[in-house]
């Protein structure tokens, strides 16, 4: 059984791409409510905040926009031992280092969740200042989310359709219908970095 | 070749070059180059922000009462901070004041915070730099007992048994190959000095600490009715207080209020029984390496911050001090304005960015963030994989900010020494008897070691603080004032066509400014210069070396090859890159690489 659950989105919604977890999660609490043992929560970047969040769980769904070096839009699908390894295979943004770091320290302090299940989209693109979700990978919320309640249901937790609890999800401003209709054009706000950022242009 | 700075550095270049790529046990990213000569003594040193930062495009035409909840998004550790200093900034451009409630709860929160980075800095990202957990492996449980004893009588979490507990859970996470938190560390190097036992008692607090931190953002779940990301509002504060309710969803009651206090309580203990003892037994070991003061005993800036009585800025009501030191005259505290714009300027013409002539500083209202990334023509190397930086060229993602010209130092030293100079009772209180206890004179302050002090010190004035606004708000209530925001000016109706503002605040890791412009309801501008812009500052067009720069100069290192004093200073600064530059390069490693070269 999967006891107290928590499913967790996590990346940096200023950073394109990087957004895809916290909005499946955000996705979630819209279309599906779970019972009182199932907590949703926009994780965003954050570190130890995350803590006390793990040790109340005794299952944890991640959503996390990872570079696996796939096809952009390449959903993968990872658990328990692999989770840590997998978080922190290529450090292309910067909170994986610190999600791995969260995962050991729960370990060290014996609370790290029994089961671990990390949903991964492969990213498109992060070099997007204030962009937001490219096509190819928004596509992938709806499947992912399919894969997590398959997973969960398995585990023995259900889901209703209809409106879930948002109470620690991300502020109106910036949920996603608001943060990518809400930009700027281009001329107002540029949105690029150099030659740098970006694979093979330099 | 030897180069003489502006503020005081001589820089030789001849020695052998060191180049620390990335940084370890920071949020962000960063790199480091030092010359060492033939001692091993470091005699350049060169910081580079290694990402590039979009926060100012990202605001561009957005609603500014949403800023914060952008800002809030930036870095994964003070969210609070960049939240508050943004509401301040948008409240002064729109001459919107605050209920003196969320004056209190803002303090609070902005104190708790303040309390928990310290906290978590010094046990969490900074302590390995000073503490061998392997080597706590050898302790005796017992003798570990009697010094815990010894350095702390009042701590109830002393036994030899309890000390045996902790060295087994830590034997068996070491064997079992995680080493995961433990990893990249140097734990035969000879600058580490602790006995065994101090070692695990150390050790052990970086596991309480850990279940202390996870009560303390409590604080921030209850006013802000989240965490992460707690909520904020322009006009005050987002939570309304209903003591005698029980249902009123998000209300503050008096259920609330009271596990408010008991985290502050707490907090209050921990520093008096667990941080300042260990910040003074591991320093009593490493007395003697008083390197790394760097900018600390010339140029140090704080904004100020904590008013008594809201709306209020004015340094008199300031909690934490407002001020400028510079030419190392402490006879002289300089007051600062964030609008003047002669005071504070950043250069670019050492960082990747463009400002179309050279020596030119902007006041961040004017500021202009446009990159312009290019290598100088001695770096090693090629654009997508730096061997060598030549930083007599552009040679980082972070601005270099100026106070009227000076380079200088932020965060809790900065903080300490202003406040010191000023004669803040408190903190004069604390410091002359932290070097009374320590039997150390005031040059001391001026080290590595200073910087890890002050922090302490802070985290413990900053417990009695929110302690004093917990009581302030409780008296506010019983007297009937349960107001908590002012939504006068929420519509942009209300709003004059142009305006300006500045918010400002002291972040843990120092002075932090947000600068505004709105235009017609939305924001034109927005610059933010956070305190590790300020020290981890590139040289300016005068040649003046950075905070971070100045502080490795003249440290010697046991082994050139392994970084433990270059990590121990910069860690010290509790570096914050995540603000102040952006997402790294896709091809960025696992591990720290250090290249002798």
């Amino acid at each position: 059984m999967a006891g107290r659950t928590l499913i967790l989105g996590i990346g940096n919604v200023l950073w394109a791409d990087e957004g895809f977890g916290v909005r499946c999660v955000e996705r979630l609490a819209e279309t599906h409510a779970f019972d009182a043992d199932v907590t949703l929560l926009d994780g965003g970047t954050q570190g130890l905040y995350l803590l006390p969040f793990l040790e109340q769980a005794d299952t944890l769904l991640v959503f996390d926009a990872v570079d696996y070096g796939l096809v952009p839009g390449t959903l993968k699908v990872v658990e328990d031992a692999e989770v840590p390894a997998f978080l922190g295979a290529k450090k292309m943004s910067l909170h994986q280092t610190g999600f791995q770091d969260v995962i050991a320290t729960a370990q060290l302090m014996g609370y790290c969740p029994d089961r671990l299940i990390l949903i991964g989209c492969q990213p498109q693109e992060l070099e997007d200042y204030g962009g937001g979700l490219r096509d190819i990978v928004a596509a992938q919320i709806d499947p992912s989310i399919a894969i997590a309640l398959d997973m969960l249901q398995a585990l023995g937790v259900t889901a209703r359709k209809g409106q879930g609890d948002r109470s620690n999800l991300a502020d109106p401003s910036i949920t996603r219908a608001a943060y990518e209709q809400g930009r700027p054009d281009a001329r107002t706000a540029c949105r690029t970095g150099d030659d740098r950022f970006f694979p093979g242009g330099a | 070749m030897v180069v003489q700075t502006p503020n005081g550095f001589e820089l030789d270049t001849s020695g052998r070059r060191i180049v620390v790529d990335p940084v370890t046990r920071i949020e962000g990213h960063m790199r480091c180059e030092v010359n060492v000569d033939d001692a091993g003594v470091i005699r350049n040193a060169v910081s580079t922000g290694t990402m590039w930062r979009g926060l100012e495009v990202i605001l561009k035409g957005r609603d500014p009462r949403d800023a914060w909840a952008f800002t809030e998004r930036i870095c994964g550790v003070c969210t609070g901070t960049h939240a508050l200093t943004s509401v301040r900034a948008v409240e002064d451009a729109l001459g919107i004041t605050i209920p003196d409630n969320a004056n209190s709860i803002r303090n609070m929160m902005q104190l708790n915070l303040q309390i928990h980075d310290h906290i978590v800095h010094f046990y969490h990202l900074h302590a390995l730099d000073w503490v061998n957990p392997i080597n706590a492996l050898r302790a005796d449980p017992k003798a570990t007992s009697e010094l815990q004893q010894a350095v702390s009588p009042s701590h109830p979490m002393s036994s030899p048994g309890y000390f045996r507990d902790v060295q087994n859970r830590l034997k068996q996470f070491v064997e079992s190959g995680q080493l995961g938190l433990f990893k990249n560390g140097y734990w035969d190097n000879p600058a580490y000095l602790l006995p065994p036992e101090a070692d695990l008692m150390a050790t052990t607090h970086y596991l309480e600490a850990l279940d202390l931190q996870k009560e303390v953002v409590k604080v921030h779940t209850i006013f802000g009715g989240k965490n992460p990301h707690p909520n904020w509002l322009v006009g005050g504060v987002p939570c309304p207080i209903n003591v005698d309710g029980v249902g009123a969803v998000g209300a503050i009651n008096m259920e609330r209020l009271n596990l408010v206090s008991s985290i502050i309580d707490r907090c209050i203990e921990f520093n008096r029984n667990v941080y300042l003892p260990d910040v003074k037994a591991i320093g009593g070991f490493y007395r003697n390496w008083l390197h790394g003061g760097g900018l600390s005993s010339q140029a140090c800036l704080a904004y100020g911050d904590i008013p008594e009585n809201a709306n209020d800025f004015s340094p008199e009501n300031l909690h934490m001090p407002r001020g400028a030191i510079i030419d190392g005259d402490l006879s002289t505290v300089h007051d600062v304005d964030l609008r003047d714009p002669e005071q504070i300027q950043e250069f670019v013409d050492h960082s990747w960015y463009t400002y179309g002539a050279p020596g030119r500083g902007l006041h961040p209202w004017d500021g202009v963030t446009e990159p312009q990334y290019e290598l100088g023509p001695n770096a090693k190397g090629s654009r997508t994989n730096i061997e060598e930086i030549d930083e007599a060229a552009k040679y980082s993602w972070i601005k270099a900010p100026r106070w009227k010209g000076h380079a200088m130092e932020v965060g809790p030293l900065a903080r300490y020494v202003v406040g010191y100079a000023k004669g803040h009772e408190d903190i004069k209180h604390q410091l002359d008897g932290f070097l009374r206890d320590m039997d150390l004179p005031l040059d001391a302050v001026f080290s590595t070691l200073g910087r890890t002090a002050a922090r302490a010190l802070e985290s413990e004035y900053c417990g009695r603080l929110q302690k004093h606004f917990f009581d302030k708000l409780m008296t506010n209530i019983i007297n009937g004032d349960s107001s908590t925001a002012n939504i006068e000016k929420w519509d942009p109706s209300s709003w004059p066509d142009q305006t300006i503002g500045v918010g400002a605040s002291e972040a843990p890791r120092g002075a932090l400014g947000h600068w505004i412009r709105i235009k017609d309801g939305r924001i034109e501008n927005y610059q933010c210069v956070v305190p590790t812009t300020w020290n981890g500052s590139p040289r300016d067009s005068a040649g003046n070396i950075g905070a971070f720069e100045a502080a490795l100069m003249n440290t010697p290192m046991a082994r050139p090859d392994e970084p433990v004093e270059i990590l121990r200073t910069l860690h010290s600064f509790d570096p914050c890159l995540a603000c102040s530059t952006h997402v790294m390069s896709p091809e960025g490693e696992e591990l720290t690489q250090v290249k002798v070269r």
